[in-house]
């Protein structure tokens, strides 16, 4: 399958007759073979430990709300629903930020400004998780309960999302992490994408009288939408895997609400907190089945946003950038 | 509106700023020669370090190198000598996939390939586990530089008489060295930072340990015992642990940066 990339063409004349050459790529080939391999690996341990709950509770898994261990009954609904809420959360915040500094960069800021912004966000994902999860017990469970939430509830307070007590802990903490942890990665990519709009787009829209707000508004953004989209989808991919700083801040309880003052749980915390206690093997075997619905997500999200993102800057690895 | 996203530029370098400075703030006040050289005290007590984790750290995530660096180097080799077929796109595609899978799910999966057949926590279990999360990541990084180094050197070589893989090796690889090497060094900052998988395979440990048999602390693991710990004084060193952390990772990162601008002058 042609993919565009500008590898040697195999003509006769270059292609290795002797037995070294064989072994070389034969050898290569072997390395390469490992990452389908690990794929494979992966989903199948991944079933295989799961299979007594599979078979125990069927689909129901994934939309009861029982959770107990002693009983030996699982569901995972809250978790599902805490993972796309603080998920989407995150994307609500972050989708803004990122696409305004990908523009922001690609199109407006001067030159000599680019390379360090774009080198002090792409920082920005080079921080440990837990860093960010440390750093958002001390200071933005502070900030929030202090600042955002009260003048939040004046305005909004009658809504069903703004109930109850904040202890700090909660759906928006961790939505506000992720969306912070998130924001890097959509950048990155964005920007890519936009630096690959063949700058004819531009010229042309500029050409017809557009405003530069106009031309970038008309022109580049709806001809890079795919990548864009992925770049996003990229980002909602990594705010549903991702563990430490969800784990430390959204409060961890089984439980559907929709209130984001209110502490939740997602899939990624419940195997962080609760995999290394689990006792029986059914237990075990829930949490597994946890992490094979969150691997499954995943990896069907991961694989829709490459689609999105080579249909329009072909083939760079994602986020190469951010080196 | 270019007003508006000029801002939200400024808001998302705030961001960091913000992290960074309160990471400084808070951590600073606690490095000192104890922290490097003493191992953690029972809680409740002040002072201890956190040698214990640091020297951790080193071993765990070098062990990761030395397995995952290798098959990652590889692979990306092969993609960007071999890979223009169908079996090349199907590598690529996965790399890009495995890229994306959650580090907690590849801890559970080091946990049934490793911890559950030996019975006990390991530090080599979490090593492996940092090396999956290496490899896809090293291998594509890998492609792009190599994919940098110029056709025409290639074809030189191959005219000379040269088999393809002492080209590959000796004049593609050599001259996608610094890329090379600053892929390795990215992927390296990666998982240095890495806390999810390594819960329930390195485990951590309290006490100095220096068997890659035996469970063993990390830095990011202490910052996350300590920092949901209930102890003040635990905080303190959850502050100071992240902020040697960062450390790490930053250089790890800026190294990698600066190998490749002084290679390729202002090529990115």
């Amino acid at each position: 399958m042609d993919d565009g990339s500008p590898v040697a063409p195999d003509r006769p004349a270059l292609v290795g007759r002797n037995a070294v050459d064989r072994l070389y790529r034969a050898a290569l080939t072997g390395l390469a073979l490992s990452l389908p391999l690990l794929l494979v690996a992966l989903l199948a341990e991944l079933v295989a430990s799961a299979w007594p709950a599979i078979t125990r509770f069927g689909v129901r898994f994934l939309w009861t709300s029982v959770w107990d261990p002693v009983a030996g009954v699982f569901g995972a609904a809250p978790m599902i629903f805490g993972t796309l809420a603080s998920s989407l959360l995150a994307l609500l915040f972050a989708v803004p930020l990122a696409l305004g500094v990908a523009i922001y960069l690609t199109e407006f800021s001067p030159k000599w400004l680019r390379q360090p912004v774009a080198f002090l966000v792409e920082l920005l994902a080079a921080i440990p998780s837990v860093v960010y999860g440390l750093w958002g017990i001390f200071v933005l469970i502070p900030f929030l309960r202090g600042y955002v939430v009260p003048p939040l509830r004046g305005v909004l307070g009658w809504t069903p999302f703004l109930q109850g007590v904040f202890y700090g802990n909660s759906l928006l903490a961790g939505g506000v992490i992720l969306a912070i942890m998130i924001v890097p990665y959509i950048a990155a990519v964005s920007r890519e994408v936009l630096l690959a709009v063949p700058s004819s787009q531009r010229e042309a829209a500029l050409g017809m009288g557009a405003t530069r707000w106009e031309a970038v508004w008309t022109a580049v953004v709806p001809y890079g939408r795919a990548g864009l989209i992925g770049a996003v989808i990229l980002g909602l991919g990594r705010a549903l895997g991702e563990t430490m700083a969800v784990t430390m801040l959204i409060g961890n309880r089984h439980d559907i609400g929709l209130s984001v003052l209110q502490p939740a749980y997602t899939m990624a915390a419940a195997v962080a907190n609760e995999f290394s206690e689990a006792t029986t093997n059914l237990y075990l075997s829930a949490l597994f089945e946890v992490g094979l619905i969150l691997f499954v997500v995943t990896v069907v999200v991961n694989a829709l946003a490459r689609l999105m993102i080579w249909r329009v800057a072909r083939g760079t690895a994602v986020g190469s950038r951010a080196l | 509106m270019t007003t508006l996203v000029g801002v939200l530029s400024f808001v998302a370098v705030l961001a960091l700023a913000v992290i960074l400075g309160y990471l400084v703030v808070k951590g600073a006040s606690s490095l000192d020669w104890n922290f490097f050289v003493k191992n953690p005290v029972p809680a409740g007590q002040a002072g201890g370090g956190v040698a214990n984790a640091i020297v951790g750290t080193v071993i765990i995530v070098g062990v990761a190198a030395l397995i995952g660096l290798p098959i990652g180097i590889g692979t990306g080799l092969y993609l960007a000598e071999y890979g223009s077929g169908r079996f090349g796109w199907i590598v690529r595609f996965v790399a890009d996939v495995l890229n994306g899978t959650p580090s907690i799910v590849v801890g559970i999966f080091a946990w049934t390939w490793l911890v559950r057949p030996m019975g006990h926590f390991s530090a080599l279990a979490g090593s492996v586990a940092l090396a999956v999360l290496m490899v896809p990541m090293i291998a594509r990084t890998t492609e792009e530089m190599v994919r940098l180094v110029p056709h025409s050197l290639r074809e030189a070589a191959l005219a000379l008489g040269y088999p393809r893989w002492r080209t590959s090796l000796r004049i593609v690889a050599r001259t996608a060295l610094a890329g090379i090497l600053t892929s390795c060094l990215v992927g390296i900052a990666r998982i240095a930072g890495e806390t999810a998988p390594l819960l329930f395979t390195a485990l951590g440990n309290l006490n100095f340990s220096s068997s890659i048999l035996q469970p063993m602390q990390t830095l990011s693991l202490q910052v996350f015992t300590y920092g949901t710990g209930p102890f003040d004084e635990w905080h303190r060193l959850a502050w100071a642990a992240a902020l040697v952390l960062m450390g790490l990772v930053l250089l790890l990162s800026l190294t990698a940066r600066w190998a490749l601008r002084s290679r390729h002058g202002a090529a990115r």
